[in-house]
């Protein structure tokens, strides 16, 4: 893992009646995606904010190259954010113009940089268009323009993709990805799961204001793993009791498949040797968790936690 | 403070290059220039010559109805039936029947028309006709008509305000209408430009563009650069109206003294020499009703403009950052602009009361209560100019000036407090009671 862009050192948010973020501490590494998950209110969008210096931790801090976060950095940062708009009366030009510079670029940089990002995305004569005249989905086109125009190293993306029809979420997803290998470190807050899946190098879950899972994608798949396998054969196998048949269905006339969970005292060796003795083996996998699982499985025990006395 | 330029630069563009802002510029000279060339042009115009027939029975008035430039009288010898079937025939437009009695029953008079007749030249007419009755009956108890033309008595009073021990024809009613108009002014400026602030206030928060913009700025580097934006798209407002109904007016006041002129020589004879002219214009414009006009341009000329223009200007400022600070917390707290409305009454009442305070102040420019209420910064934008034209002590404004100050410097501290809680709040109703909670979160 290379040394983390960003990380947040135990930061607490409290607001008059919760605790949006209670001691999180999160490394995000440099030139990844980096998967920020939880269901609503947990606190990411707590986090998020204070990330762009909207709002202060009460207590912890926030580190961006090192460096404790300060006013300089908003130019290092671009935000996408869940809710979006623009102007409505103004030309999208201008508005785009405007925004880059708020974030730090001369006029000059900014409609250069503009115009070829326009000319990249095929949407040159929508210049001088005003926002109300563009469909949602150009908006939120033009608004990810917006976001990166001022190549910023941190992108944090809330729900990117929502809005978007499958062509555009695919062009944004290469966007993304791009961005990524030309080295930006892109936050992506969703409970999306399959883009999370699809994008994701390492993720953090927030549950309840708490970090309840984080690290690689691979890792925390690995430890969600349950030891269970799936087969699939003709004819008819019987296991012995290391070997637990969890499900097993008819996929034609004498075809199986078959979950199977591998005891302690068993191993995929043994299990295998067993299986081609009995019957024609056709697939073997090991089954491996979805984040969409791993996301219900984490926030539904915390929940049925919570409702434990 | 290089993101408040730019912030505030295109809050000023935005509304400068809307068409509604140029109409308003260019309209309100144009309305201003209009309130005094109407009249004159009405004056010149006069309209056609009316024939009015008069049937005098009674023989006393031959001399007495004097055909003018608006009616010429004309005396006839016809039965009143005969006449008044004449009437639409000889396009009259008036018959007057004087009855032979009418010195013993005034009330005879009798007026027909085919419309309805104005009341102008109804009053004239008994005005008339009602002089007349009364000097016969007077002659009749045998009182002589010189001592009725002696008690014929105008007064005017000439009214005259003493300042710096220097004797100054002043006249009330000027320095009321002009208090009262441009105290009114101030009010609609402050509470017009405040709502344009609210609801642009309201306007980034229900885009949502307002996260985006708050992760580039901070918030009071946003209010502050939409309420100075704001601000100037005000003066700027202001300077073209001054300008321009400067410009306008003074070109209509030419045009209209050239009208003057020529009418003047026409009515003298065409050899008539330059001086004569001029003497001629004079008495038109002194005579009648012309003197008044040019008493109340007399008492305009003698006010302190560049004192009364740059008080106003500092009251606008002033009152304004007072108020718009105010008005974007509330904006900032809302969704909607009809939500804005309801919640901002507590903000603009002591503007409304102000208002109110202004027409008492007004009759009693230097009484306790006025010069407290042109104290208070709460009301004293509206109610210090309102008193200016009659001439306040220098410490009364200076004192009003720095508590203004310090009073907006006041709320807009306060109103920041509750406008960076206020633009992430979203899908809560809010009451003024979490309003002041807010002013003591944390961000």
């Amino acid at each position: 893992m290379s040394h983390p862009l960003l990380e947040t050192r135990h930061v607490v948010k409290r607001y008059s009646s919760h605790t949006a973020l209670d001691d999180v501490s999160l490394d995000i590494p440099q030139g990844r995606i980096f998967g920020l998950l939880g269901p609503n209110g947990a606190g990411k969008t707590s986090l998020i904010r204070i990330i762009n210096q909207i709002t202060a931790p009460d207590e912890g801090e926030v580190l961006l190259n090192g460096e404790r976060l300060q006013p300089k950095h908003i130019a290092d940062i671009g935000y996408l954010p869940e809710e979006r708009g623009l102007y409505k009366k103004m030309q999208v030009g201008d508005q785009l113009i405007y925004l880059a510079r708020l974030k730090g670029l001369s006029q000059r940089e900014a409609t250069e940089r503009l115009k070829r990002w326009f000319i990249k995305f095929d949407i040159k004569d929508w210049w001088d268009k005003k926002v109300e005249d563009l469909s949602k989905g150009m908006a939120q086109k033009c608004q990810f323009i917006a976001t990166i125009v001022h190549e910023p190293k941190l992108v944090i993306l809330d729900e990117p993709f929502s809005g978007f029809d499958p062509i555009n979420a695919n062009l944004l997803k290469d966007e993304i990805l791009e961005l990524k290998q030309k080295g930006s470190t892109i936050i992506f807050s969703t409970h999306r799961m399959e883009s999370v899946e699809e994008l994701c190098d390492s993720i953090a879950l927030i549950n309840r204001s708490k970090v309840v899972l984080k690290g690689e994608k691979r890792d925390i798949k690995r430890q969600f793993m349950d030891n269970t396998y799936t087969l699939e054969y003709a004819g008819s196998l019987i296991l012995p009791y290391e070997y637990e048949v969890i499900s097993r269905t008819e996929l034609e006339p004498n075809v199986y498949r078959t979950n199977v969970r591998i005891g302690s005292e068993g191993s995929v060796n043994a299990l295998l040797a067993l299986v081609i003795s009995q019957v024609e083996l056709k697939s073997f996998s090991e089954n491996v968790p979805s984040f969409n699982d791993i996301f219900i499985r984490v926030v539904g025990e915390t929940a049925t936690q919570a409702l434990l006395p | 403070m290089n993101k408040i330029i730019l912030i505030l630069q295109r809050e000023y563009m935005t509304r400068v290059r809307k068409r509604s802002f140029w109409i308003t510029t260019l309209i309100t000279p144009l309305l201003i220039t209009a309130i005094y060339a109407i009249p004159a042009l009405l004056f010149f115009a006069g309209g056609d010559l009316k024939t009015i027939e008069v049937i005098d029975e009674s023989n006393l008035f031959r001399d007495k109805f004097k055909s003018g430039k608006d009616y010429a009288y004309t005396f006839k010898k016809a039965s009143v039936t005969q006449a008044k079937a004449d009437l639409k025939k000889n396009k009259v437009t008036a018959l007057v029947h004087i009855p032979a009695d009418i010195i013993d029953n005034p009330n005879g008079l009798e007026i027909f028309s085919e419309k309805s007749v104005g009341l102008n030249l109804q009053n004239d007419i008994e005005n008339i006709v009602q002089a007349e009755v009364r000097n016969q009956r007077l002659k009749r108890a045998g009182i002589d008509t010189q001592i009725i033309e002696d008690n014929r008595v105008n007064v005017n009073a000439e009214t005259y305000s003493l300042t710096e021990g220097q004797e100054k024809s002043s006249n009330t009613g000027v320095s009321m209408g002009l208090g009262y108009a441009i105290a009114l002014l101030l009010y609609f400026v402050v509470f017009f430009s405040g709502s344009q602030v609210m609801n642009g206030v309201i306007e980034e928060k229900s885009n949502r563009i307002i996260e985006v913009i708050v992760s580039s700025v901070r918030p009071i580097e946003l209010m502050m650069g939409k309420i100075i934006g704001v601000g100037l798209v005000g003066l700027t407002q202001f300077v073209l109206w001054i300008s321009l109904t400067i410009a306008i007016s003074s070109a209509t006041t030419h045009f209209l003294k050239a009208k003057l002129e020529a009418k003047a020589k026409t009515e003298l004879s065409s050899q008539a020499s330059q001086q004569q002219v001029d003497a001629a214009i004079k008495q038109m414009s002194e005579a009648g009703p012309g003197s008044k006009v040019m008493g109340v341009m007399d008492t305009i000329g003698d006010l302190p403009w560049g004192k009364i223009l740059t008080l106003f200007l500092f009251y606008y400022l002033g009152g304004y950052l007072f108020y718009s600070a105010l008005f974007a917390a509330v904006g900032s707290a809302v969704e909607s602009p009809q939500e804005g409305q309801q919640l901002i009454f507590p903000v603009t009442m002591p503007l409304i009361i102000s208002i109110m305070l202004m027409s008492f102040i007004i009759n009693e420019p230097d009484s306790k209560i006025a010069f407290w209420a042109s104290i208070i910064p709460f009301t004293s934008p509206v109610n210090m100019m309102a008193r200016i034209p009659f001439g306040v002590e220098w410490w009364e404004i200076g004192l009003s000036m720095a508590l203004l100050v310090v009073g907006f410097i006041g709320t807009t501290w306060l109103a920041a407090r509750i406008y960076r809680v206020g633009i992430l709040m979203y899908g809560k109703k809010v009451t003024l009671k979490e309003l002041s909670k807010w002013l003591f979160y944390k961000v």
